[in-house]
């Protein structure tokens, strides 16, 4: 009965040391906070310098179905969500998307480095305060923006969102905006 | 498995290795900071509005476009700590200070668990015999954890 009982506390103390620890650990663990704009207002346009030094003008995508992503290169879950950004952009460019990334790294260079060891397929370029601040603050990341064809936002994204969530947005925007051919991809989700 | 059982002595070492082994795994997992040497957002504020407490020097470790938007009032940007280039400009700004000052990091880029600009600067500090170091907790970001709540902010570079 002794043995018995010195198990049940040993496994009781484990199971307690596991609980306390993951309280101590953390109060966000990084959930998404999706809002859905229900005003749909303009997209704030901007120019902003791409890795290669040219321009990039907002207003040239006015059209596309645009997912405007603000990331850092030192950022975890910003870093987890690229290679799925990269899938998106394969799977939906024909049919009017478009990723644009917006870098908050205080430096282009690890961009640069980090473009290429990702194979980034769209645009990035380097943010500042005042881009983030037309975008409401930037105070924090990743926060992603779903820019439909008439160039309002229609969806926001604070945290690493949910791709299949962010896929079936992307679809119903180019959907409801354009010509879309439904091939059955947007039922399949991301992995 | 079985002596496991018929051992008591065996069992209760078992029980505090898997103890320990735990409490590593969670470590690692997460900011390895320990839990009295962080100070929430509205410790803070208490602290900052205050007439009669000691105003720490408040360094953001974090990214300069967040520092440029919205920052603690007062509070300086080093660069984000988790690069050489960042903890560098940190013992500089901190080499001539006494080991005693009050001093609060803090990042807010991203959920706690995942700011890799924290752990790396509170590292620095004690290493260099800085005794009183406070990193401000911010569970998700800044914009929610202290924007958001109406806390003093001021923008600039």
């Amino acid at each position: 009965m002794s043995r018995r009982l010195f198990v049940v506390i040993g496994l009781i103390v484990v199971a307690a040391a596991f609980y306390l620890a993951r309280r101590q650990r953390i109060a966000g663990s990084g959930g998404e906070v999706l809002q859905k704009t229900s005003t749909a207002s303009p997209a704030p346009e901007f120019s902003l310098p791409t890795l290669t030094g040219e321009k990039l003008d907002l207003a040239n995508y006015r059209g596309k179905v645009i997912l405007l992503d603000f990331w850092a290169t030192w950022c975890d879950p910003c870093r987890e969500q690229i290679p799925h950004f990269v899938e998106l952009q394969n799977k939906y460019r024909d049919q009017g998307l478009q990723l644009i990334g917006i870098s908050m790294d205080d430096e282009p260079d690890p961009v640069r480095d980090f473009y290429r060891q990702f194979k980034m397929n769209y645009p990035v370029v380097m943010g500042n305060a005042k881009a983030g601040e037309l975008y409401g603050g930037v105070l924090g990341l990743p926060i992603a923006f779903l820019i439909g064809r008439d160039g309002r936002i229609y969806y926001k994204h604070i945290g690493a969102g949910d791709l299949a969530v962010v896929e079936s947005q992307i679809v119903s925007l180019l959907r409801q905006q354009g010509r879309f051919k439904d091939s059955g991809a947007s039922s399949r989700t991301l992995q | 498995m079985k002596v496991l059982f018929q051992n008591g002595k065996i069992t209760l070492a078992f029980a505090a290795t898997a103890l320990t082994f735990a409490s590593l795994c969670v470590a690692y997992q997460a900011s390895s900071i320990p839990a009295s040497r962080l100070i929430n957002p509205d410790e803070l504020v208490k602290i900052l509005q205050s007439s009669r407490s000691e105003k720490p020097l408040i360094i953001q470790v974090g990214f300069h476009t967040l520092y440029a938007q919205a920052h603690i009032p007062g509070a300086e940007y080093i660069g984000p700590a988790s690069s050489p280039s960042g903890l560098r400009q940190l013992r500089k700004r901190v080499e001539s200070l006494p080991r005693n000052r009050f001093i609060v990091i803090y990042c807010g880029c991203c959920p706690w668990g995942h700011c890799p600009n924290m752990t790396p600067p509170d590292d620095a500090l004690h290493g260099m015999g800085f005794s009183n170091v406070k990193a401000l907790y911010i569970p998700n970001n800044f914009g929610a954890d202290w924007v958001d709540k109406g806390y003093p902010v001021t923008k600039g570079e």
